[in-house]
């Protein structure tokens, strides 16, 4: 079966010019001061400053690139949407409008909705909802096991043919080794990786945080980190047995990096991810009682932290991923243990990151710009690129000014962010999704 | 102080300001008329979320003895039973303008959540298993009626840690007051790490006989069902404090309702050595004063409570 693509809605395609910007972009090696011609959605040219920047030419927007630096287009293989069932937390139009205002042309969405997308008219549905509503180009996964229950597989393989991008029970582990076994037997039939949300449940339960001295403090129900890289272990396991391809998701314990990377010096299809919120904060946040940092898997400790930074940077993780989870006001504005797991990451995924890991040295533009395009390729999907001839998947971010998050608001339909209210420095000015323009900042002109 | 959220945010000095008041309620007590004009006028709101007798009783009887008007709210039998979230209860009970709410949910950092929500004093009673702060004053109270200084005692916490917010706000208060303490009990029922809380960790009672008080945590029935204990015989095995583990010059305190025959033995609940009603009077006394500095905001001065004509100053 072919691989799967994304879907988005109809729009014009992108006729500019940015004049004059600092175009970076790892995998071309380039880093340097360029003009950037985008005609018909796709990169036309590319030329020292000032060549392409021609009085006379055809009426398109010409933008000054200023300070601003020109990326490609941001990738994010994790985001729950919420549509269907519960799209007074998001839709699929305020969930692409949040991925586009983070500089992302392309997302994955998780099939844990209401209901979960378990069967091919569903996914076919959800696809059409795209088609209509989404700014960015979205992938949908489908459900490993049918209503996530983790009993019997769903329709993988019509799932596929409908459109799966991939199959995961995200939100939940799936429990059983016995059924992850026979999921991975029935990839061979109809491909999809099976990103795993890796959880034991016995030993999480009724667990709000992680498990340590904060826990133990808070007088909260822990879950131990060997909740998840049990599990890891377990799974990375199967998969080398069954020759199957697995995605591990937000990895958030030391034990789960060491775990993949063991699998893959042993030679298993295994990729991984970690969430920002994972790379830049620890358990020792939790003291406040913030509802916006609770999420699952929770915060590690600062071992935890250093070693998911460090699988960042050596590429046993793979790649970043937001794992956007939106939750209402009133559903996130009650006791601690009565929240629901989550935080919102879209709009903050790559200013965060950069004020708090390349910003101070720990890690390098370049390796945060290939961590943050790679999820992509994991799905099979084309890696985002700043070349000529290539559909124009840019971000253009001007990474000297500083903001507030959600000081103004968000694009989101939920405001549930950990990083909200923290100063962080770069801000998307406009990104161009599969060469049509999706975000574009908001600027107002005062005159005197 | 504005609220009285968990015991971590008090110092020493506040921690001994509150009990030397309560020490000169305490008088109060012992009168005919057992009831002062401190706080006429002013209202104390009790709002439950979990069942309580001895809690509400004494915050109650306290805000009495100081002249407040009460007001009781349990959770049970009222809106809260047709899905009204803890923000909108709060909200409206506070439309009747309460100085003070007594505040006891099963749910961690509630009290501090409430706070945030109204512009009444907070006094957390309980929530979850995290801090239970007037309990643990009045544990300070009962101590120090019967011993005088903390300082340099070794006291021993023994049960289910795990699910014990007295256990944690004890751990607190009393080290501040300069106690050593140690938390012993069944490995499934100690938390990971809990030595955060500067406590020392023991897995059996062996070396009990180096404390000089003894406070056993109450074990709930319903800790068998969850399996964190493979009977409650054999968690009064290895656990119980009994005649033969408790030694003469050892106190025993326990913060009720006792399960006779599972934590405590009948018989060292009713020796000499159990501070056990001295607690439960003091919880009076004690509320008391947590009332009187939250209302009244004498900071520091020492104000005299006792005389029926001074009126109270302004918060």
């Amino acid at each position: 079966m072919s691989a799967p693509t994304l879907v988005r809605r109809q729009a014009p395609p992108a006729d500019l010019l940015i004049g004059d910007v600092r175009v970076f972009d790892p995998r071309e090696r380039i880093d340097t001061r360029l003009d950037v011609r985008v005609r018909d959605g796709k990169i036309a040219e590319l030329a020292q400053p000032g060549t392409l920047d021609r009085e006379g030419e055809e009426a398109s927007e010409r933008i000054d690139g200023g300070r601003a630096s020109l990326l490609p287009g941001l990738f994010d293989p994790h985001v729950h949407f919420r549509t269907p069932g519960q799209e007074h937390k998001e839709d699929l139009e305020t969930g692409t409008r949040a991925a586009a205002a983070g500089g992302f042309c392309g997302v994955i969405a998780m099939p844990n909705t209401d209901p979960v997308i378990d069967s091919a008219p569903l996914l076919r549905s959800l696809r059409d909802a795209a088609l209509r509503d989404a700014r960015v180009p979205v992938g949908f996964t489908a459900a490993i096991t049918r209503g996530l229950a983790g009993q019997e597989l769903s329709e993988m393989a019509s799932l596929r043919q409908e459109g799966a991008i991939g199959f995961t029970d995200d939100g939940r582990p799936v429990a059983s080794a016995g059924m992850l076994r026979k999921a991975l037997q029935y990839q061979r039939l109809c491909g999809g990786v099976l990103a795993l949300h890796e959880e034991d449940p016995s030993l999480s339960a009724g667990g709000s945080m992680r498990e340590g001295p904060v826990s133990a403090a808070l007088g909260l129900t822990g879950i131990p980190s060997v909740s998840e890289s049990t599990m890891v272990a377990r799974d990375a396991e199967l998969a080398l047995y069954e020759q199957g391809r697995v995605h591990f998701q937000h990895l958030s314990a030391k034990a789960s990096v060491e775990a993949v990377a063991a699998a893959k010096q042993r030679g298993a299809q295994v990729s991984a991810e970690a969430s920002p919120h994972h790379l830049l904060l620890t358990e020792e946040e939790l003291h406040g009682l913030d509802t916006r940092l609770k999420m699952n898997p929770p915060l590690g400790d600062e071992q935890d932290r250093q070693a998911i930074i460090e699988g960042l940077r050596s590429g046993v993780i793979d790649c970043v991923a937001t794992d956007h989870a939106p939750h209402s006001r009133e559903e996130k504005e009650v006791p601690f243990e009565q929240a629901p797991m989550g935080t919102t990451g879209l709009e903050t995924a790559f200013p965060a990151l950069y004020t708090m890991l390349v910003k101070p040295g720990v890690l390098d533009l370049g390796t945060l710009v290939e961590r943050m395009t790679l999820g992509a390729q994991l799905f099979d999907l084309p890696l985002p690129r700043i070349a000529v001839g290539e559909p124009a998947n840019l971000a253009l971010i001007d990474l000297k000014t500083g903001w507030v998050p959600g000081e103004h608001g968000w694009e989101s339909r939920s405001a549930n962010c950990c990083f909200a209210g923290r100063r962080l420095q770069g801000r998307v000015i406009m990104t161009i999704a599969d060469g049509v323009i999706a975000y574009r900042q908001r600027a107002f002109t005062v005159v005197a | 102080m504005n609220h009285l959220l968990s015991i971590e945010e008090l110092d020493r000095a506040a921690i001994e300001r509150i009990v030397d008041r309560a020490e000169r309620f305490a008088e109060v007590a012992d009168r005919e008329i057992k009831k002062v004009p401190t706080l006429r006028g002013r209202m104390v709101l009790n709002l439950f979320y979990e069942s309580s007798t001895r809690t509400r009783s004494s915050f109650e009887l306290a805000a009495k003895r100081l002249s407040a008007d009460v007001v009781n709210f349990s959770a049970g039998g009222s809106s809260v039973e047709k899905g009204e979230s803890l923000k909108d209860t709060v909200l409206t009970l506070s439309a009747h303008k309460p100085d003070v709410i007594v505040i006891r949910t099963p749910w961690v950092g509630a009290a501090e959540l409430v706070s945030r929500w109204c512009s009444a004093a907070i006094v957390n009673a309980g929530d979850g298993k995290h801090e239970h702060p007037t309990q643990a004053l009045l544990d300070v109270y009962t101590l120090r009626r019967r011993i005088g200084s903390l300082d340099g005692l070794s006291v021993w916490i023994v049960g289910d840690v795990t699910h014990s917010r007295v256990a944690r706000s004890n751990i607190i208060a009393l080290r501040k007051m300069g106690a050593k303490v140690t938390v012993a009990g069944p490995p499934t029922l100690i938390p990971r790490q809990i030595e955060a809380l500067g406590c020392e960790v023991r897995y059996t009672l062996d070396d009990l006989h180096t404390a000089d008080v003894v406070y056993a945590l109450r074990m709930q029935n319903e800790r068998m069902t969850e399996a964190w204990v493979p009977s409650l015989r054999e968690y009064a095995a290895w656990y119980q404090v009994n005649g033969r583990r408790l030694r003469p010059r050892q106190l025993l305190m326990h913060p009720g309702p006792v399960n006779r025959g599972v934590e405590l033995s009948g018989e060292v609940v009713d020796s000499p050595q159990s501070l056990i009603s001295a607690q439960v009077e003091a919880g009076v006394v004690v509320r008391m004063a947590v009332l009187y500095e939250l209302l009244s905001g004498a900071r520091g001065e020492t104000p005299s409570p006792l005389h029926p004509t001074r009126s109270p100053q302004p918060a």
